[in-house]
């Protein structure tokens, strides 16, 4: 039997199998592997940033900040290796540092001076664009050997497409955030303070920990996007990535996770992620379609899954009321 | 040999922003012993509870527990030591499974990862010594408030182990679950748990306690073997008053009573769960009282009549046509009023000022598209503050800052401005100094004199029988009596709240 809880997962997965299966019914060719390797490559950056939101709205909260510290990330990163010549690796391991910290430190407004996550990482959605601008208002190219040597290291599926460094970056970060999610104490306690943060302090869960956990969390997973994105298109721009966050948001609500958190699951996200990127390939397949229609269904998706969630929910209350009744 | 008690609290004080909510109470809590601690709001009984928990730390006073003394610094601190809480309410995490909410901080770990399997055996064989054989896989939201309660029992028994706190564990329940929860207490004191119950099902406490301890006005009352005290004995205790203190009779006289068929009737009102289904009728000029222990359904029935709750059964009819009160919003266009008992949550608006307060109803009745100009705003509140005496005579002071009788006086303003024919006070006197108590008292007579109907809860007794035509008696959510004239005395009152009623809570 399908836990009620995962029962908007499923429908997820569903739906994409079924639209994936209608999308190859037109166009047969989007069955290959090029097609997939393309899309887990475009949508990468995305992914790993949507894995850390996960987390994040599963603890009832949001992270508004994530799109801006992808450019402010992509940003630093071109400049540092583009401009002031540092290896590429310092540069990634001191933007990750950044990024944790900046994150953690909102996590920690969000806990001890008890400001909503909304505010808070308003705040820092600005701040960290803001500090992109200051680094450059210009698109800066980067080019260097371990930086093009990651770019052109893939692995070849048998017909043709390719898994990409970022691809496989993307797929590791799931399968190590499903695991954190589902298999270690710090995940129940994402949970549970998704589920009631006034229970989960009364049955002995670190709110506090947990809390800064979870934002200097997504701040890494965005600080590794930005790498990935700046890897993706060769260059760091203060103004790209401008919205990124909202649809990290479609990302996990279309796969199943409550926006209220509580209940959902990493593997969910992933799915989201694809649904998204099967859109965009079916637009480019098409041909005539304006891009604003991937907008357009995520927008339909996200209401028919909000309604999805709003109707599960009322659903168990009401049978556990039937069941009540009978009891009685 | 023991010989010590499993946990003595001497002397303990408590004091908030001066007010002392505990004053030198003792309580002991023995081996093997239910012990049920009894008294109305504000009592302290729910402050003892915390300092016992680690909420609040004491200001005097001392712990012991098996002989050592404690001072737990938090729940977490306290759990450790031994003392385990359970909340009415939210004490556990609806959206996990049963052992997740079982284990939950405690997991079993092979490898660093939680082991889901080993969390699934334990909760297994954890629940199974409470008689209870769930699907731990299974979703805490799919089960009844009642297994809720006995995974929270167990969660917590196996966590402390030695000291049980149960806040209110039945509020919600219905007498099978209650008896269900009680079996499981029962085993559990036969074990050689101390266990804490606060409720206010007085069925229950006689159902379940060893011993009895009331707290009164943040005092020790008493604490009493529970074979050995009368129904009534308790309930003055609770109540604060002896039997053979002279009581003040009635006095409200009938003559500002309207002759005639009431226009306002409630009939067969009631809500499940909530208040037992009633009758209700009240004329023009009576003031209708309403007593009961806390817990009673007093203010559920005043939720009820003022369509906050929605009233399952019944009808309501005014002047002889029938109204439906689903909503506050109704009951106010139907001329009603309302005084919640919370005054600080539900009733003022405390940054609002002290004008913006009294105009809220009247604006609400209007709706938002007319709003009141503030030159009507001031107009009202002038009148107000100048027929009700409010303290400081200042419209524009923030609400918060003026002292509870006033603020209280300030939401009476409210509803008076919208000239109800129905108001309804729920502890229209508690928190408040006694001039302005009197003061209320003068006013509500007033009213009634005017021709407004009113309907006062209250557990002032006194206060019943100073102003009351008529009191209705609620004990265990179902009105037990209904008193008239003469009759409206406090030892009669505690009576009918005394007389074992025929069922369980509802």
């Amino acid at each position: 039997m399908i836990d009620t809880r995962n029962l908007p997962f499923v429908a997820a997965l569903v739906i994409f199998l079924v639209a994936y299966a209608a999308c190859v019914l037109q166009f047969p060719n989007m069955l290959s592997t090029r097609v997939i390797g393309n899309l887990l490559t475009d949508n990468a950056f995305l992914g790993i940033a949507a894995v850390g939101m996960t987390f994040v709205i599963l603890s009832g909260g949001i992270d508004l900040s994530i799109g801006s510290v992808i450019a402010f990330t992509s940003v630093f990163v071109a400049v540092m290796v583009g401009s002031l010549e540092v290896n590429p690796l310092i540069a990634f391991a001191a933007v990750l540092v950044i990024s944790t910290a900046f994150g953690a430190t909102m996590g920690l407004m969000i806990r001890f001076l008890a400001i909503p996550p909304f505010v808070v990482t308003l705040a820092g959605m600005f701040l960290a664009r803001g500090a992109a601008y200051l680094i450059s208002t210009e698109s800066v190219p980067i080019s260097h050997p371990i930086i093009d040597a990651i770019q052109g290291f893939y692995f070849r599926f048998p017909g043709g497409g390719r898994l990409t460094a970022m691809a496989m970056l993307m797929l590791l970060v799931f399968a190590v955030g499903a695991v954190v999610a589902g298999r270690t104490r710090f995940g129940a306690n994402v949970y549970a303070l998704g589920g009631n943060p006034q229970s989960a302090e009364l049955m002995g869960v670190p709110v506090g920990r947990t809390t800064v956990g979870i934002y200097a969390l997504s701040g890494f997973l965005s600080g590794l996007a930005g790498i990935a994105y700046t890897l993706y298109t060769s260059s760091g721009y203060s103004l790209a990535t401008v919205g990124v966050e909202l649809d990290a948001i479609a990302a996990v609500v279309i796969g199943g996770t409550l926006l209220t958190g509580g209940a959902g699951l990493v593997a969910g996200t992933f799915i989201g992620i694809l649904i998204q990127g099967l859109i965009q390939t079916y637009i480019v397949f098409d041909g005539t379609l304006s891009s604003w229609w991937t907008k357009i269904v995520i927008g339909a998706l996200l209401f028919a899954f909000i309604v999805l969630q709003r109707g599960i929910v009322w659903y168990s209350d009401r049978r556990l009321a039937e069941g009540r009744l009978k009891e009685a | 040999m023991e010989t010590t008690s499993l946990l003595e609290a001497r002397a303990i004080g408590k004091s908030f922003l001066g007010n002392k909510a505990l004053d030198g109470v003792d309580f002991t809590l023995e081996r093997g012993e239910i012990h049920a601690l009894l008294g109305e709001n504000g009592a302290g009984k729910s402050t003892l509870i915390k300092i016992l928990t680690g909420v609040y730390t004491r200001d005097t006073g001392s712990v012991t527990l098996d002989g050592s003394e404690i001072t737990p610094a938090n729940v977490a601190d306290a759990q450790q030591l031994g003392i385990g809480t359970v909340y009415q309410e939210v004490n556990l995490l609806e959206n996990l499974t049963v052992a997740e909410n079982l284990f939950l901080g405690r997991q079993p770990r092979r490898f660093g990862l939680v082991d889901r399997r080993e969390v699934r055996r334990r909760a297994r064989s954890l629940l199974q010594g409470y008689g209870l054989d769930i699907d731990v896989d299974t979703l805490l939201s799919s089960h009844s408030v009642a297994i809720r309660q006995i995974i929270a029992i167990a969660r917590a028994v196996d966590l402390s182990g030695k000291v049980l706190v149960l806040d209110e564990p039945t509020a919600s329940l219905d007498s099978q679950e209650v008896e269900m929860v009680f079996a499981v207490l029962r085993r559990l004191r036969n074990q050689g748990l101390g266990i804490i119950i606060i409720t206010h099902f007085l069925n229950q406490v006689y159902a379940i306690a060893d011993r009895v301890t009331v707290l009164r006005n943040g005092r020790l009352v008493g604490s009493r073997k529970i074979a050995d005290l009368p129904r009534m004995d308790l309930i003055s205790m609770m109540l604060g008053r002896e039997l053979q203190d002279i009581t003040r009779e009635h006095q409200a006289t009938e003559e500002t009573i309207a002759a005639g068929e009431a226009p306002i009737r409630f009939t067969g009102y009631g809500k499940r769960g909530s208040v037992t289904p009633f009758d209700l009728d009240i004329r023009p000029g009576e003031v209708v009282g309403v007593a009961g222990l806390l817990g009673s359904g007093r203010t559920e029935t005043a939720f009820l009549l003022f369509g906050i709750d929605r009233p399952d059964s019944g009808t309501a009819s005014i002047d002889g046509t029938d109204v439906r009160i689903a909503s506050p919003v109704a009951a106010i266009s139907n001329g009603f009023g309302f005084c919640p008992e919370e005054r600080k949550n539900d009733g003022i608006i405390g940054d609002f000022s002290v004008s913006d307060n009294i105009a809220l109803a009247l604006q609400a009745r209007q709706g938002w598209a007319k709003p009141l100009s503030s030159r009507q705003k001031a107009e009202l509140a002038d009148r107000f503050i100048r027929s009700l005496d409010i303290r400081p005579p200042d419209p524009d002071r923030p609400i918060k800052f003026l002292s509870g009788g006033n603020q209280q006086k300030a939401i009476l303003a409210r509803w008076l401005a919208t000239e109800p024919r129905l108001l309804i006070l729920d502890e229209p006197t508690r928190g408040i100094d006694i001039g302005a108590h009197a003061e209320i008292l003068k006013m509500i007579e007033q009213l009634c004199i005017d021709g407004m109907s009113l309907i006062v809860i209250s557990s002032e007794l006194e206060e019943l029988t100073a102003i009351a035509h008529r009191v209705i008696v609620l004990s265990d959510r179902r009105h037990v009596a209904e008193l008239k004239g003469d009759a409206i005395t406090a030892d009669n009152i505690m009576k009918a709240i005394a007389a074992p009623s025929q069922t369980e809570a509802a």
